[in-house]
Parts: structure tokens; C-alpha cells; sequence
């Protein structure tokens, strides 16, 4: 299962530097060579100009005798939830990142911008996912800047599959990264989201969705909380709650951290645009549920029967 | 010593493909780029809304151009992604204006000398940085030199006069709405008329935006910055009328942009010797009047 990105297949702009050149002195990375090897994919511009700098190129001596406990060794990011509100939709993740069964970093941040519109956050290996998330940022400019346009959603989302697909080969040796992708479709006034496995999607989510380590105790207290038509502010609040959920049973995920001030990174995109909220907001709907659950510890119950 | 059949002098090769390359800009509208106290204004007639003389190329880098569309465009998309690949490589805070104009000098002087048609464009950088005293102006020429513009630059077309008109009304600090004003006084001196706001492109670079600063005023915003300046416009139009039919600046105060005739060349000259006016000094504006690089190629004209 070869891709560009590992370089065993060449990539679709790779070919002959000199014949794309268009001056003989152009050939081979020389300043000019930027004139002949233009695309609106900066992954291709990329795979063709210095493969080395894509994310996720790894060496494959050693690649068929398992996963190295060096690999495994590295820094994973926990949980990212992400629910549809009201004219747009909100994205948020705890700040853990463990190593085994350590704790590697308590403040780690794995929600991001991707463009005005978009936003995105990841689960797995860091290091990966950091040049992940960048490459994506400068993907969606580039293209942006080029073409005079921004992509589409699902472009976007398209987009992003086909670099987590080019993951794979990494993947396979230990390295896994998966987005969790969401954005205001400009079209339909609505925000949407969209989910990756390791060989690449995207798989379109109704509602909301969770991904990483507590991702499966987030996703079941997002469905007890979770009504349609919610605000944006009724939305961050069950997300925190979601959270608090997935940190209370997996320790892997990390809780409202009250001693250090360490909170959710919060993101909401609406038509306003892609808005992560400030310390002091996110603090202060963190500090409610721990509240809350002074007293109820497990959270606000759903109703068992309806009417 | 006998000359091989159809032997062309290198001087004369040079000379021949200059004269060409200034032709083909001196035919196309002037453009103007100019500081104003939030930032770098960019002005430039452009009937089409689609096909942009003016771009964005980074967080707080724009490009602008004039000349043959297909060639700058190509070296438009050719500095964004220059631009990105620095960025993506080290940070985005190291992506300067200068690193871009020096590729762009490189690139065309490269063109100039090897191949047989020179491109011909004439582009400007400019960076807008912390304050005003950081911003940089660039000014590109299809053989490669490199000015460095202190507050101001009128280049393409008719970019003698527009320039000098465009001294004229300059001034360090001046708002959106002025520069705006100045911008168009200076491009209607040209002798195109009156421009409404669907045969103008303009874009600013905004020094208090985070990230991307580039920003396009169009429709709504555009005609209301037309309606304003038009009572500016109109008064000093009586200053500007004599120089329109003559093709020579009316006001004699612009010592360096005598020459008219002498197309690009003087032009370059001219706006890059004339300092910044000493007299209204606000916040400090630009890099001083020495520190400009005269570049190798138009100044002296010798190397042509």
C-alpha cells in the first residue's frame, strides 16, 4: 500500500522537474523552479518539490518487524467532541495527551482553525497531528489564494481524506492520526461534520460526534444531552458535560483542571466565522459543570419517559 | 576578425528585448500603491472583477501588477508558493516582503537575460508591519531590479505623471478616505477620466488584523469611499488639469520626473530619489530616502 506521501509511488505532479520547468536553469529546486511546479495543492506542490516535509514520511527498515516500542512511546491525544447548534456548529477537546499510561502533557491543544469557515481536531499520535493540522491550514489557504476562492465543505472535507489516506503506511507502523473535521456549509447556513478512519473518508455525521480514547463515553452522554435546534451556548455546555463524562470514566481523557486553570479549548464556526472562545468563557462554563456535579457528580439526568 | 552572419551584439540584444519589455508596460494603466495611517492602500484601474491585478501573497504581504496578465499572474501563484512554502517550513513570521521581492528580482532577471521574450510586468511587494516605520514597498522591473519605496510607488503606464501627481498629494498619517482620494487624483491624471467604482480594484493591507490582513474593498464600501473622495477630487483637480493634455506634470516642484519621453526608466528615477516630504512630519512613515536600493538595472540604464 504505497502513496506519495511515503514516497513508493510518485506523486500526480511529481514527473520530470526539467521538461516542467520552463527555463533549462529551472530544474532541481532552483528558485525558478517554483514557475513550472504551480498547483492549487500545496500537498502536491509539496510531494513534488520535498516529499521529506510532508507528515508521516517514515523510514520503512524495520517497517514488517512490528511496531517499534519507540513509536509506541510517543505522545497520543485523547478526546474531541463535536455537536451541530443552531446556524453553525461547536467543536471542543480536552487537553490531555498521555504516553502509555502516563500523562505526557496536561495542556496540550488539539482543536484548531483550519479557515474562516472551518475548523478541526484530532486524536492520535501529537506530533503527527500538529503537522497535520498545519499542512491542512496552509493546504486550504494556498488553495484559496491561488484559485481566488475558497473550497467548498465538502472539498474541504474531501481534501483532508485524501491526506489521511497518504497517512496509511505510517499508520500501519504505529503512527495513527484521525481528524475529526466541522464547518459552516455557506451554502445550507448550517454547520456539519465529518469523520476520518485511518485509510481516509470522509464519513458525514448527523447531529454530533466524538472521537479518540473517551470518545465512546462523550458520544453517549452527547446523546442523552443533545436536543435539535440547540443554541450555541446550550450546545458548548453539553460538549463540557460530554467531556467531563469521557474524563470521569477513561484516563486517558483529562478533566476541567480547577488547581491550574486548565480548561476545554472551546471553538464555535457560524456565519460569523470560526470564533475559539477565550480563556475566561471557557472557564467559566467549566467551572458551572464541575459546579453541577458537586452535587449530582454523575450530571443532569434525561427524562426516562417522554411527555 | 569576421562577424558570423546575423551576429547581434549582446548590448544590442539587451537593448532591443528593454525597449520591448517597457513598451508593453508603458501601453497598459498605471497603478498605485501607497501607505496610509492604518496600513498599505492598493489602487488600480481593472474593468474585470474576476482577473486581479492585485492579490494577496501573505499574512501581511500583497502584490500588485501591472503588464501582461498570464505573466504575472504566473508569477503571482509562483510567490504564493514561495510564500507558503517558507511559512510551512519555518514559521509564518518568516516570510518577509523582502524574501519575496528578492526572489522576484532573481526569477526576472533570470528571464530577462535567458530567454528570447523578456516578461513584460512590473510588480510591487509590499509588507505591512507593526508600525508605520516597518512597512516596505518593493518595486520589481521586468529585468530584475529591485527598488526599495519609501511611503509610495506609482509604476505601469503612464507612471511618470502619476507619480508626480501623486507626491503632490501624498502625506505621512493620512486616513483611508485621503489616501483613497490621493490614490485616484494621481490615476486620473492619466487621462482616463473619472473612474466608478466598477473600473477600480483596490485592496488595503490592515496593520491591526491578526493573521491575514489583505483585505478587497469592493461594492458598498468602494462606493462609499468614491462619494467621499470626489470634493477632494474636484479641488485639487484645478492643480492637476494642466499636466493631463501635456503629458508632463503641471506643478514644478518635482524635480526628478522631468522627462516624460523617457518611459519606465525615468520613471524609476524619479520616484525613487525624490525623498519623503520633510515638512508634515507626523509618525515617522516609511525607510528614509537613503537606504533605498537603487537595484543594477534601470537607474544607470548602462547595463541595458
Amino acid at each position: 500500500l504505497g502513496s506519495y506521501f511515503d514516497g513508493s509511488q510518485s506523486g500526480p505532479f511529481t514527473g520530470n522537474r526539467s521538461v516542467s520547468g520552463r527555463w533549462p536553469g529551472a530544474a532541481g529546486g532552483s528558485p525558478a523552479g517554483f514557475l513550472g511546479l504551480q498547483t492549487s495543492s500545496f500537498t502536491d506542490f509539496l510531494a513534488a518539490y520535498s516529499p521529506g516535509l510532508l507528515p508521516g514520511r517514515v523510514s520503512r527498515t524495520g517497517g514488517d518487524a512490528g511496531i517499534s516500542p519507540a513509536v509506541r512511546d510517543l505522545p497520543h491525544a485523547t478526546t474531541i467532541v463535536a455537536a451541530v447548534c443552531e446556524g453553525g456548529v461547536v467543536l471542543a477537546g480536552d487537553r490531555r495527551a498521555t504516553l502509555g499510561n502516563m500523562i505526557a502533557k496536561r495542556d496540550v491543544e488539539k482543536v484548531f482553525r483550519s479557515d474562516d469557515y472551518s475548523g478541526m481536531g484530532y486524536a492520535g499520535t501529537g506530533s503527527l497531528g500538529i503537522e497535520f493540522v498545519r499542512l491542512f491550514q496552509v493546504e486550504l489557504e494556498h488553495y484559496e489564494k491561488m484559485e481566488g476562492r475558497s473550497l467548498s465543505l465538502e472539498g474541504k472535507a474531501n481534501r483532508l481524506a485524501s491526506m489521511v489516506r497518504g497517512n496509511l503506511g505510517a499508520a500501519m507502523q504505529g503512527l495513527v492520526v484521525v481528524p475529526l473535521f466541522v464547518g459552516y456549509d455557506e451554502d445550507s447556513g448550517q454547520g456539519r461534520i465529518f469523520s476520518y478512519d485511518v485509510a481516509g473518508g470522509p464519513y458525514e455525521e448527523q447531529r454530533f460526534y466524538s472521537i479518540g480514547s473517551g470518545s465512546l463515553f462523550a458520544r453517549g452522554a452527547l446523546k442523552k444531552l443533545y436536543a435539535d435546534g440547540m443554541s450555541a451556548d446550550d450546545v458548548v455546555l453539553a460538549c463540557v458535560q460530554a467531556l467531563y463524562d469521557a474524563a470521569d470514566d477513561d484516563s486517558a481523557t483529562g478533566g476541567p483542571d480547577l488547581t491550574r486553570r486548565i480548561f476545554p479549548v472551546i471553538a464555535t464556526i457560524t456565519a460569523d466565522g470560526f470564533r475559539k472562545l477565550s480563556e475566561a468563557e471557557s472557564e467559566q462554563v467549566a467551572e458551572q459543570v464541575v459546579r453541577e456535579r458537586m452535587s449530582l457528580p454523575d450530571g443532569p439526568s434525561a427524562p426516562l419517559r417522554n411527555g | 576578425v569576421s562577424m558570423p552572419f546575423g551576429y547581434v551584439s549582446p548590448a544590442q540584444a539587451m537593448r532591443d528585448k528593454a525597449e520591448y519589455a517597457r513598451q508593453g508596460i508603458a501601453r497598459g494603466r498605471s497603478c498605485v500603491t501607497l501607505q496610509y495611517q492604518d496600513g498599505i492602500m492598493l489602487v488600480a484601474p481593472n474593468p474585470s472583477s474576476a482577473l486581479h491585478k492585485i492579490s494577496e501573497i501573505y499574512d501581511r504581504i500583497a502584490f500588485a501588477a501591472v503588464g501582461r496578465y498570464n505573466e504575472y499572474e504566473n508569477l503571482r501563484k509562483a510567490g504564493v508558493t514561495y510564500a507558503d512554502i517558507t511559512g510551512y517550513q519555518f514559521d509564518r513570521h518568516d516570510v518577509t516582503a523582502r524574501g519575496i521581492a528578492n526572489w522576484y528580482a532573481q526569477t526576472l532577471g533570470t528571464i530577462f537575460t535567458e530567454s528570447l521574450k523578456p516578461f513584460e510586468v512590473e510588480i510591487v511587494v509590499a509588507e505591512v508591519g507593526a508600525r508605520p516605520s516597518d512597512d516596505q514597498i518593493y518595486r520589481i522591473t521586468f529585468d530584475g531590479s529591485v527598488t526599495d519605496e519609501p511611503s509610495f510607488v506609482a509604476f505601469g503606464g503612464q507612471a511618470d505623471q502619476v507619480s508626480a501627481a501623486l507626491k503632490e498629494r501624498y502625506a505621512d498619517g493620512m486616513s483611508l478616505s485621503e489616501a483613497f482620494a490621493a490614490a485616484l487624483a494621481a490615476l486620473s491624471t492619466a487621462g482616463n477620466g473619472e473612474y466608478t467604482a466598477a473600473q477600480l480594484e483596490v485592496a488595503i493591507l490592515e496593520r491591526a488584523r491578526d493573521h491575514r490582513t489583505f483585505r478587497r474593498i469592493r461594492a458598498a464600501r468602494l462606493e462609499e469611499l468614491l462619494a467621499e473622495s470626489r470634493p477632494a477630487a474636484e479641488s485639487s483637480d484645478g492643480d492637476g488639469s494642466g499636466g493631463e493634455d501635456s503629458g508632463a506634470p503641471g506643478s514644478g516642484d518635482a524635480p526628478g520626473s522631468g522627462g516624460a519621453t523617457g518611459g519606465a526608466s525615468a520613471s524609476s528615477e524619479g520616484s525613487a530619489s525624490t525623498p519623503a516630504p520633510p515638512a508634515d512630519s507626523g509618525p515617522p512613515t516609511g525607510p528614509t530616502p537613503g537606504s533605498s536600493d537603487r537595484g543594477t538595472g534601470l537607474s544607470g540604464g548602462s547595463p541595458l
